[in-house]
């Protein structure tokens, strides 16, 4: 019982970064009924500048804490300019054009930010881990009632937790949540309003953008940092898109959590000689929604805006 | 040659006052479809024009278009600014919609497209979208003109009826406080009892001081409210004249009024 609660934990845990990514697709589904494919390599700027922050901000002796906060807050800012310029550059001139052509313009936008980051002077092929010094110190464990987290999982679990507090707080209280709500839901009668579609467009990529941030620097916290490492988990992350219900932002979250405690739960009860296949968990999963309720758990019925 | 037809069929335009909102030789396309050809039409402070024309005439086009959604192939719309005379009349086909809002037109769009998930005092929220000001004196006009709307407020707009999200609908685009008020088909698919009440309020709203853009394919019912109208017919203004003469009029009378 207890190894279970202690899975279930870090089940959530990864699946509150799932949700965090999730919700960046989502809210752009939302409002321009569009895949934005480049997601996935938002969260893995988010990593890489999260790696270059912490690095200098030991080299000048930053105490741990204060090295974490400026690479979430830095990640975070170059993730929101990311995705600013993104929405920008790529999709705004597009905007009315088929979905196949925007559609590829995304995986354009991927393929560019993968190679980019493959360069050597911004950061190169070869997988890195944060500093050791980071890593020791957010690995320490601490028990309660036989139920050992580590610091890296509370820590995980407060930030996705008050993000996704915070951006529930916009959505449902603040005017631009409002235009949102209201872009998302039809975009002329939105214009008709009196409200800028394209500025709550650009509101939406960055606050999508910022989610992904966080969610790229907790996972460099733990995992290695690749110019790959967007694509395998942004699909995931898409996948918990669907599975809530894409376009729905309690769905996000919903789905983000069932995907995380079904993979670790696969990967820790699955006979070692599967724990590899842990990983095709979400896309099984998938193929079964697509299956059962294309519409997902959350999704409404509403037919597709043209 | 499109502003021939249009043209011999507009009277002359009281040249004291100058219109509220002005058109001139629009053409409206969608891709190789001409919706409208050669449309001139003036909308003077408060009076309630209204448009009648049979489905297809391009009716929702050009409230459309005038509200920045769709941009002319052709022609242009200018709106007196607020403030007297040296300012020219603002031309609004380069404007996008928020702008075209903030400079007093507000668009009540067929179907009345209430936003469903959101609730009714939400509607009435989005509706004042570009004010920064306090809101309270609008709100409560706007409960007082549809009372229904104060005991639905905090209710999902979607679980209102046809005829109290019509309300709402007119209601929310008051909050803008627009000078010209843009009405598509209103009376669309509601029962004859609520129409007539949707319409007194519409003169009520007039009375108040809001000039009013009728669009309807009720010919009977809009011309009753109206000062003005103009009859539209595949795009093309066929011809206008006071509300009342448009009434006897035995050509409007057969094509639009039944017989
Ligand atoms: N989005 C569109 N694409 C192509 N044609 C359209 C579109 N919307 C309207 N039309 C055409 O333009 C003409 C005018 O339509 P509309 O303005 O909706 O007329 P009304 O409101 O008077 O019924 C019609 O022939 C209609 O088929
Ligand atoms: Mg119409």
């Amino acid at each position: 019982m207890l190894q279970f609660t202690q899975e279930l934990i870090i089940g959530l845990s990864i699946g509150a970064t799932y949700a965090l990514l999730a919700l960046g697709y989502t809210m752009v589904y939302g409002v321009l009924r569009l895949i934005n494919f480049a997601h996935g390599e938002v969260y893995m700027v988010g990593a890489v500048s999260g790696f270059h922050f912490i690095n200098l901000a030991l080299r000048w002796h930053a105490p741990l804490a204060l090295a974490l906060t400026i690479a979430f807050v830095g990640s975070a800012i170059v993730c929101a300019i990311l995705g600013f310029c993104i929405e920008f550059f790529a999709y705004r001139p597009l905007r009315g054009s088929p979905r196949l052509v925007i559609l590829i313009t995304a995986i354009g936008v991927s393929l560019l930010l993968q190679n980019v980051v493959n360069l050597n002077f911004i950061y190169g092929p070869t997988p890195r881990t944060f500093p050791a010094e980071v890593q020791k110190g957010l690995n320490t464990s601490i028990g309660i009632g036989g139920v050992y987290i580590s610091r890296l999982i509370i820590i995980r679990f407060a930030l996705s937790l008050s993000l996704m507090a915070v951006l529930t707080w916009i959505i449902l209280r603040t005017r631009t949540g409002l235009a949102l709500r209201a872009v998302s839901h039809r975009f002329d009668t939105a214009m008709l309003m009196g409200v800028n579609t394209n500025r709550v467009i650009s509101v939406t990529f960055i606050l999508g953008s910022v989610l992904a941030s966080v969610a790229g620097v907790m996972d460099g916290l733990r995992y290695t940092i690749t110019p790959l490492m967007g694509v395998t988990y942004g699909l995931k992350a898409f996948v918990a898109a669907v599975l809530g219900g894409i376009g729905s932002i309690p769905g996000a979250l919903i789905g983000g959590l069932l995907i995380g405690i079904t993979e670790e739960f696969a990967r820790f009860y699955l006979p070692t000689q599967y724990t590899q296949y842990a990983d095709a968990v979400a896309f099984v999963i998938l193929i079964f929604i697509l299956l059962l309720k294309p519409t997902g758990i959350m999704g409404s019925t509403a037919v597709e805006k043209v | 040659m499109t502003r021939i037809g249009s043209d011999t069929s507009s009277p002359a335009v009281s040249a004291a006052a100058p219109a509220l909102l002005s058109v001139r030789d629009l053409d409206v396309r969608y891709g190789a479809i001409c919706a409208l050809q050669g449309v001139s039409l003036n909308i003077n402070p408060g009076e309630i024009v209204t448009l009648i024309g049979s489905n297809g005439a391009g009716k929702t086009t050009l409230l459309r278009t005038i509200s920045g959604l769709l941009k002319p192939a052709n022609g242009e719309i200018t709106l007196l600014p607020t403030s007297p005379s040296p300012h020219p009349p603002t031309a609004l086909s380069k404007l996008r919609p928020h702008e075209i809002v903030r400079l007093g037109i507000s668009h009540v769009p067929e179907g009345r497209q209430i936003f469903p998930n959101l609730t009714v005092s939400e509607n009435l929220l989005l509706g004042a979208y570009q004010r920064r000001d306090d809101l309270s004196a609008d709100i409560a006009r706007c409960h007082t003109l549809f009372p229904i709307l104060k005991e639905r407020q905090s209710q999902k707009a979607g679980t209102l009826s046809g005829g109290e999200q019509q309300m709402l609908a007119i209601a929310r685009a008051l909050m803008s406080r627009p000078r010209l008020l843009l009405l598509d088909e209103p009376s669309l698919g509601l029962a004859p009892l609520i129409v007539r009440k949707i319409f007194d309020i519409i003169r009520e709203i007039n009375a108040e001081g809001t000039t009013i853009f009728l669009v309807e394919q009720n010919a009977h019912l809009a011309l009753k409210i109206a000062h003005r109208a103009y009859v539209l017919q595949t795009g093309r203004i066929l011809m206008t004249d006071s509300a009342q003469a448009l009434l006897a009029n035995p050509e409007v009378q057969k094509a639009y009024l039944g017989g």
